[in-house]
Formats: structure tokens, sequence, C-alpha cells
């Protein structure tokens, strides 16, 4: 998930820019790819980004910091994400989150020391009829409960 | 002879293991030197039996369900590959009662057929209704459509014809069709599976839409927390070009309609079709103001259809059939068929595809079976984080989109959310507020400042302080914000919490603060 930094920055942005500014309203796709290059959108990448969109700065830092998903630091090596909304209320999402928040020892947004898992809400993964749910590095999980919750956990200690 | 057996790719029976199923039966089946072909399907959308394995039999489909990695060799031994009787077999699949009391139009293929073979497609009566729609001119296909009596799923209900007719008349020398599958609320998984399941059904009603109205470029945008539907719509648009579904001549009409898939960036509010449009432009997903309408003012300032996923999904179906076949369906002007969505604390969840004009209780008690937890039904929250929480006093309310207006309630993406009796309906209402803090988009002011006072004066009652006095505020606030907002999200927020706050009243009066005991 943390990808390290290596080699130019700028020059790997203008890459992914080149590729898709022909496809109508580039920018959000734009931002995934960078996130994916990276593992979140450096600060670095701003100026190329606009200079290449004809766009200001300020623009690009507002897409930026309006989305969610978009990170301005490094994840941990695993990301949990643990659905809060109502059909994963209504199952017991909220005693799962608190359980998982103290084996982790960090709340949510928050990175292990060991920089292994960062924990993330997530509003829906539409698996509202088999919640409470999760998801780990992208693979979903359904009827979250303590075991499992402890399994998830402990492979994103790894 | 090869037996084909079906185990599903939908989210849904991933998150409950059907991946380490199709694992464990490929590795059982090869140490057995079995002839099996493993399809995997999209869900059927019986989620209490998922992982729900299916294997094809001279006698129909025969299901098994839910199966565990530790199930298969048990249900190798007991003849799995003829469809014999096991512990966990369930009979032939057509034949449970929940999938067979449905009427499924729009997800008649779902679970049904490999979602990403076109010859399976067509073999299940797939792209009869575009075949058909390039026969006829844009203004019939438009009023074909228009009486239909289809309205938006999403959950505006805004009739669907009337809107493409908006588009075909306007003046432009592009036009787009927009797929709203940004399905963000909770207790809804409808456009997830269709797009898992049968995403061509939705890259044919898009192009069905192009063709009526003129427009020649489609996306669908969706969401970043869907990465399954994703992978299955690229899939499935790339398929459909190679096979001249979509491209300069769609299916050798000499008419272009091509599109693509876009993806957001974990931002509710864009699931507002004016933010959705800004987010598709590579801007912030602010709301915009209406007029203009995005019918003649949408994505690039070009006229543009913007329609749910399931709105257009069950165009194919309405062109191939014909309007009044989809019409005879349902209730007042509730017309066709809805995709309930059960979800929550329930024994039955999954997808319900059935006729406008079930009651609340038959949908909640009868096909969902009551809780999961065993407990009695406390509260049910119709429509997500938007939607009013109905008691079960209200249980006889039919679902249509007016009858469930007239009761201060929304249908709204037909998702429906089951509480048990160990809900805190104050904290619910708290949450809703909670909610439309954290994703209001920040234009309006009723909604970027009113949601966060809302949270603040939920606390106030919660902790005993002047608790008439906030009662009142609350529902003061929740006025301003129904009437001041720009949009649904600020304008529907005050639906679960006047709701809540109508309907169960106890849980607004916590007991005054005890004195420390002496």
């Amino acid at each position: 998930m943390n990808v390290h930094v290596t080699g130019d920055i700028g020059a790997r942005t203008l890459a992914i820019v080149s590729d898709l500014k022909g496809l109508e309203g580039p920018l959000l796709p734009i931002l995934h790819e960078i996130q994916a290059e990276f593992g979140y959108v450096p600060q670095e990448c701003l100026p190329v980004i606009a200079a290449e969109l004809n766009l200001s700065r300020a623009e690009v830092h507002g897409v930026v910091t309006f989305y969610h998903d978009y990170r301005d630091h490094p994840a941990g090596r695993h990301v949990l994400k643990l659905c809060r909304a109502e059909a994963c209320q209504s199952m017991g999402g909220d005693e799962i989150a608190e359980r998982v928040k103290s084996l982790l020892g960090i709340d949510f947004h928050q990175t292990t020391l060991d920089g292994a898992v960062t924990l993330e809400p997530i509003y829906c993964l539409g698996l509202c009829s088999c919640a409470p749910a999760a998801m780990l590095d992208g693979e979903v999980h359904g009827r979250v409960d303590a075991d499992l919750a402890r399994e998830l956990v402990a492979e994103a200690r790894r | 002879m090869t037996v084909r057996i079906y185990i599903p790719r939908d989210a849904a029976a991933l998150a409950l293991g059907a991946d380490r199923v199709a694992k464990a039966l490929a590795g059982e089946a090869d140490a057995r030197k079995l002839d099996i072909k493993i399809v995997r399907n999209g869900s059927r959308g019986m989620h209490w039996l998922e992982p729900l394995v299916e294997v094809e039999t001279a006698e129909g489909r025969i299901a098994y369900g839910p199966v565990k990695p530790s199930d298969v060799a048990s249900l190798l031994d007991a003849g799995l590959l003829e469809g014999k009787a096991h512990a966990l077999c369930l009979g032939g699949t057509e034949d449970i009662p929940f999938l067979k009391n449905q009427t499924r139009l729009t997800f008649a293929r779902c679970g049904v057929i490999d979602p990403v073979s076109l010859d399976d497609y067509k073999a299940h009566g797939g792209l009869k209704g575009l075949e058909k729609a390039i026969t006829m001119a844009p203004v019939e296909v438009v009023k074909e459509v228009t009486d239909s009596g289809l309205r938006g799923r999403g959950g505006a209900g805004f009739p669907t014809g009337i809107k493409w007719k908006t588009v075909l008349d306007a003046p432009g020398d592009r036009k787009y069709i927009v797929c709203n599958a940004d399905e963000g609320d909770s207790g809804t998984f409808a456009d997830r599976m269709i797009m898992e399941g049968d995403p061509f059904v939705l890259i044919e009603g898009m192009a069905i839409a192009g063709l009526a109205t003129g427009a020649t470029k489609g996306y669908v945008y969706t969401r970043s927390e869907y990465p399954h539907a994703i992978a299955v719509m690229n899939e499935a648009v790339t398929v459909a070009r190679t096979a001249g579904v979509l491209g300069p001549s769609v299916l050798g009409s000499g008419r272009a309609f091509d599109m693509e898939i876009r993806v957001g960036a974990g931002a509710y509010v864009c699931g507002e079709e004016t933010a959705l449009l800004n987010s598709l432009e590579g801007k912030r997903g602010i709301v915009r103001a209406k007029p203009p309408l995005p019918a003649l003012q949408g994505f690039m300032g070009r006229p543009t259809v913007v329609n749910n996923v399931i709105s257009l999904a069950s165009v194919p179906v309405i062109m191939d059939k014909g309007a009044a076949y989809y019409r005879d369906f349902g209730m007042g002007r509730s017309r066709g068929t809805i995709p309930l969505q059960i979800a929550g604390n329930v024994k039955h969840g999954g997808l319900y595809e059935t006729a406008f004009g079930l009651t609340l209780g038959e949908i909640v008690d009868t096909i969902g079976g009551g809780t999961a937890s065993g407990r009695p039904v406390r509260a049910v929250q119709v429509g997500g984080p938007l939607g009013a929480y109905f008691p079960r006093a209200l249980f006889d309310t039919p679902f249509d989109y007016e009858a469930f207006a007239a009761k201060d309630g929304l249908i709204g993406h037909a998702g429906i959310t089951v509480f048990d009796d160990t809900v805190d309906m104050l904290k619910q209402a708290r949450f809703a507020m909670e909610f439309c803090a954290v994703e209001s988009c920040g234009k309006c002011t009723p909604c970027r400042i009113g949601s966060t006072r809302g949270v603040e004066t939920a606390d106030k009652i919660a902790r005993g302080v002047e608790p008439e006095k906030n009662r009142a505020l609350l529902a003061d606030l929740c006025n301003t914000m129904k009437f001041g907002s720009l949009c649904a999200l600020g304008g529907f927020t005050p639906y679960p919490v006047m709701s809540a706050m109508t309907h169960f009243p106890e849980d607004f009066s916590p007991a005054p603060l005890v004195e420390a005991a002496e």
C-alpha cells in the first residue's frame, strides 16, 4: 500500500497527466492514478497538474482536499476500513469499531506506530444485507463479528 | 460431459467467502478428476444464503447454501454434480420462495448468467430492446419510455421519459448520458448488484438512451468503494465495444454511442446529480443551483440525461416487451417493478424485485422474516440516510412514492434497513446530522452549519439539558434545513431526525439527571 517515493515526482506526475489529459474532465482520473502511483497525493504534484490542465494551483488543491479518498501523506502498509453507516450500526457495527480500535490502539484516521495499519471509517460498502462490513486492502468482509475482527486485525498486523 | 457450477462473484458473496469456496471446489474437483466448469455469476440476491453454489442439471439449476470451503468435500461426496441431496441443498433455485415470488424484470438475468459473456446475455433475451430501438425514431423511443410510467429509481421519482424528451428537444452539438451509479445510501446495493451481475443491461439501457436523445457519449459515475463493480463494468464495456454494441455504429445502425466508467473519490454528496456533474468535470463535488436543468446544461454545459442505474437498466425490458407490459405492474402513479433492498438487522436480507404496492410490514416481516437477532423490530429506515424511520404502527404503508410521501417519508432508492428494539433513536437522529455535517459540500448555510448545530442540539437533549427547549430547537432547525437547503442532502436530513423524534418520543426524553448518591 505504502509506496516509497523514489525518483522524480514531477516527472512521474507529468507522465500520468500527459496520458490522461485528453479525457473530458481529467482531474479525478489523474488524481486516482497519482495516488495509485505514490500511495498519496504529494504536494509536489499540484503545480505540475495545474500547469498542464491550465488550472490554478488553488483549484487543484481545492479538489484534492474536497474528496475523502485522497491522502496528503502515505497510509500504513495495510488499510482497514470499517463501515459506519446505518445498516452496519443495526448489526452492532459500533461495538466492532470500538473493539478494533482498542485492538490496534488507534482511532479512526490514524496509523499504528509501526506503520502497519491505517484505520479508516467508510460510509457504506453496499454490503448492507450482510452487515457489519469491512474492507482490508480492497478485500471485502461481511458479518464481521468479534472473532473475524480479531482475525482481520491480526492479518493487517502481519 | 462438463458440469457447469455457478459461484457468485458479487461483492456480498465475496465478503462471505465465495472466492475461497470456488478455490476449494476447483482444487477438490481437480484432485478427483471431475469435469466441471465454474462460472462466476452475479448474485441471486438471497444474501443470507451466500455463498450460494448452483449446479446445472437436466432438471434445472439446483442450489446449495450457504457453503463454506470446508463443505466442499462432503458436497461432492453427496453428489453435488448430479444435484443430489445434502444438508445444504435448497432444491431448485427458481423454486426457493424468496425468488419464486418475485417479479424480476430489471434483474431477470442477474445471478443467472455469466456477467461478462455477451453470448449468455443474448441467449437470455439481451439486446432485443436495443435492436428494437434502432428501428424506431428517437421520439418514438422516448414516447415508449414515457408511456411505461418509469420514474427515476434514484429516489426523486421524476418521470424518465419526460427527462429524455427535454434532452431530445434541447439544441446542442453534443449531448451526454450520465449514469448515476454513486450509490452511497446505506441499505442500498441494487446498483452494485446489477453492475456486478448483469452489466450489459446497463450498457444496453444507456445505448438506448443515447439513440433516443441524440447523445453519443455516456459516462457511468460510480464509487471507489465498489472496486468489483468497476472491474466488471470496465470488462463489459470492452466486450461491448469489441462486439459493436458500442462504438461508431451501434449494432450496425450507423449511429454512434460509446461510454466510459468513471470513479468518484468518496464524497457522498456526489450522488446528487449536479454535484456529480461537477465531479465528473474534475471539480469539487459542489451542488449547482437549478435552473439551469442538467437536461439543458449538464455535463460540460451540454444537454445531459442523468439517470440512476436502475432507471437505465429497466429500459431494455420496456423496449423489448413494450410500455404496456411494464406499466401493468404497480399501483397508482408508481408503475412497474422496484428492486427492494432488504438490509440491516434482518433474517432474510437481500434483493427482492417486485411490483410497487407491497406494504412495509409484508416486506419486513414476511419477506425479510423479521430481525436477524430474533428481537422485535422497532424501527425501519426506508430510503437510505436521508429516509424516514418508520415504526411498526406505519407498517400498513404500501410501497409507493406517494404513499410514503403522505407519511412524511420517502422510498428513495428502495433501501430498507431494519433495526431491532435495542436501537436508540436519539443516537440515530444524531448520526443523521453528523453524517450530513461530514458529507455536506458546504455551499449552502442550512446544510453546512445546520447539521453541526443539529449534532450539538441532539447532544444537549441526550445530556438532559433543557430537553423541551432543545427538542423545539431541533425541530425548528430541521424546518430551516428542509426548506432552505439547496439539495436533498441538507433538505432531507430532517426526515430521519424528525421521524425519529415524532415516532419515538420516548428516546428523546432521557431520564433527568440523577443526583449523586449520598
